[in-house]
């Protein structure tokens, strides 16, 4: 765990199709103007980070994020715009680089990315890439990645794109300066990968107790020694919602979730949602769901917990209407962050003995 | 102890992820010798193996199912008809997969198999004794589920197979695994496991899980 004062606390979005209070659904183009907004609000309360994911599906608008963080960043001086995650497997490393440098110039230096393997797969087929090569597409784009941003030009060669030869890409940036973090489900190949490169984890939570995540840490700092790579940052994205009482936000979130997860039921199987499920991921799972004080406590003490230097805020589930996301990230910039970085200086809160995460060394240093 | 032909405590699993490491951890808890295997050489998963299940041995897949007679099959579904056709000749083979078309692709044959994933797996394996087992619960409720025998509260697990022998080591190797075991009937009727069933991701009481089953298996035309 970093110092209390470095710790990275994020937002992140999917651009879900959203609901307005008569529960009608907005149209995608209103529902990327509500995101601006929520970015820029996000800047204004002191969120560290806006991150949007990557997904092709009709119920989010979030398959071209780098435009939409390229419009927050024109309107905003201070939060960092990424990613979370980038579904490198199936995208071109180079325009990546191309895409995110621009996006670091015209933010001034703002830009960072999570890659990742993505959870769904529905960009393998859109872009004519076979399953069959889950694995090998993400090793050599994030290889090659990695290069472009460690050391320019680039002399490079792969399975799946043209050669690079003595290439420079433009517009040029200082090395290692823009940070790649690596996300994980939790799958232990994965940990391991983001040690070999020597980049910063990002765990993805969808849910469930996060204390099943400690053994993937353990793995990957004893991986991160074994390749004689430095320490590096580890963070985690969970979901939540933030209103005045734990009843409030509960009320607003559990139709939307529920919601989300019978859709999920009859596509896949999975149980259907319950009221008890709802609470128990609210008690003891993965939701960050109610007060300013309860939300606070629960991500202080899972920052402790795992040794985290970054907390990111997947706030919302599914349909929830733009007026109780901005809601959402009023508090938790304004109140819920000061919160926990206060729980987290606590000398009295600190677990002994003192937590030897890696990232305690150095908060800023996760840079490629 | 299993009966039959598999007397020695020891279990192969194939694949090193969420799955396999958690069902390597509660094999070596529950005292077996344990070997693992993922896609590629045994020193790419060494590291995985001494911090997640700890106890279990790294081993490359043939030299998994050389190491034992149970063998527990715990790939993504998409994968499994990379391996040899001939590779569990005689072993008992646990399938714990499970066909979700959002990790594996949208594949006509796995999503419909009206009899079930685990057919087309023994079709693949035609030498294998398949039975359809540990799959119907997330590898995380898995875990901390674990009870000894009597354990009031204990969760039931379910397996479905057609090699009648087969199924009875597999439900001793639940027993010890720490569930109360659930014959679930022929490898058709693994379909009742299935995502989309009636029992999957729910963690039932054996006799809940029972009973939900023969009432799937009256709504089965085969049966
Ligand atoms: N996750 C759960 O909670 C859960 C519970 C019950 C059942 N299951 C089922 O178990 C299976 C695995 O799921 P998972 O969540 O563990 O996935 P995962 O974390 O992605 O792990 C998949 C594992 O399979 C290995 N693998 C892939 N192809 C292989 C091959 N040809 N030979 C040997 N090993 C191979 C991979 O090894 P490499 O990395 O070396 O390629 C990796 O270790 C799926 O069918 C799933 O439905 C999962």
């Amino acid at each position: 765990m970093s110092n209390a004062q470095d710790i990275e606390f994020g937002l992140d979005s999917f651009v879900p199709i959203s609901v307005d209070a008569s529960g009608r659904e907005l149209s995608g183009d209103v529902v990327i103007r509500n995101t601006v907004e929520e970015a820029v609000l996000a800047d204004a309360v002191g969120v560290d980070s806006f991150n949007i994911a990557e997904h092709y599906r009709k119920e989010m608008m979030d398959s071209a994020a780098s435009i939409i963080l390229a419009t927050v960043a024109g309107r905003t001086k201070r939060i960092r715009l990424g990613t979370a995650v980038t579904v490198l497997s199936t995208q071109d490393p180079v325009r990546v680089y191309t895409e995110f440098a621009t996006l670091d110039a015209v933010s001034n230096g703002r830009a960072q990315l999570i890659a990742g393997r993505g959870s769904l797969i529905e960009s393998f087929p859109l872009f004519g890439f076979d399953l069959n090569d889950y694995e090998d597409l993400f090793e050599e784009k994030l290889d090659l990645l990695v290069r472009m941003l460690r050391d320019q030009p680039v002399t490079w060669s792969g399975k799946f794109r043209s050669p690079l030869t003595n290439q420079y890409l433009s517009p040029p940036l200082p090395k290692g300066h823009l940070p790649v973090w690596v996300g994980v489900g939790g799958n232990p190949q994965s940990v391991v990968r983001a040690a070999r490169y020597g980049l910063p984890l990002m765990l993805a939570v969808i849910g469930g107790p996060p204390i099943r995540f400690l053994p993937l840490i353990e793995l990957y700092k004893r991986a991160l020694d074994k390749f004689g790579k430095p320490l590096q940052r580890i963070g985690m994205h969970s979901h939540g919602l933030v209103a005045r009482t734990d009843q409030e936000a509960a009320d607003i979130q559990w139709p939307h979730w529920a919601h989300v997860f019978e859709n999920a039921a009859a596509e896949r199987g999975w149980a259907r949602p319950t009221m008890d499920r709802f609470q128990a991921e609210v008690d003891e799972g993965s939701l960050y769901l109610g007060s300013v004080e309860t939300v606070a406590t629960k991500i202080a003490w899972v920052i402790r917990l795992l040794g985290l230097s970054r907390f990111d805020l997947a706030y919302a589930t599914g349909r929830v209407p733009h007026e109780q996301k901005m809601a959402t990230i009023e508090l938790y910039g304004r109140e819920v962050i000061p919160r926990v970085r206060e729980l987290l200086s606590d000398p009295a809160e600190e677990p002994a003995p003192r937590d030897q995460s890696p990232a305690s060394a150095n908060a800023r240093s996760s840079s490629v | 102890m299993f009966s039959g032909e598999a007397t020695e405590r020891r279990l192969g699993i194939v694949g090193a992820g969420k799955a396999g490491t958690a069902f390597a951890r509660a094999a070596v808890a529950a005292g077996y010798d344990v070997a693992i295997s993922g896609s590629g050489p045994s020193d790419r998963i060494e590291l995985i193996v001494e911090v997640l299940a700890p106890g279990a041995r790294a081993l490359t897949t043939d030299e998994v199912v050389a190491y034992a007679g149970v063998i527990v099959l715990a790939i993504p579904m998409h994968r499994f008809r990379q391996l040899r056709r001939d590779l569990f000749a005689g072993k008992i083979l646990v399938d714990a997969m499970n066909y979700w078309d959002e990790i594996d692709g949208v594949d006509g044959p796995f999503a419909t198999a009206p009899a079930g994933t685990s057919m087309l797996v023994q079709e693949w394996f035609p030498s294998a004794r398949v039975v359809k087992s540990l799959n119907h619960l997330g590898y995380f409720k898995f875990e901390k589920s674990r009870r000894p025998r009597g354990t009031p509260g204990r969760i039931g697990m379910a397996a479905a197979g057609n090699d009648r022998s087969a199924v009875a080591a597999v439900l001793e190797l639940i027993d010890i695994l720490g569930f109360d075991a659930v014959d679930a009937g022929n490898l058709e009727s693994g379909l009742a496991l299935q995502p989309g069933g009636p029992i999957f991701g729910a963690g039932h009481s054996a006799k809940e899980l029972s009973s939900l089953l023969s009432r799937e298996a009256a709504l089965l035309p085969a049966n």
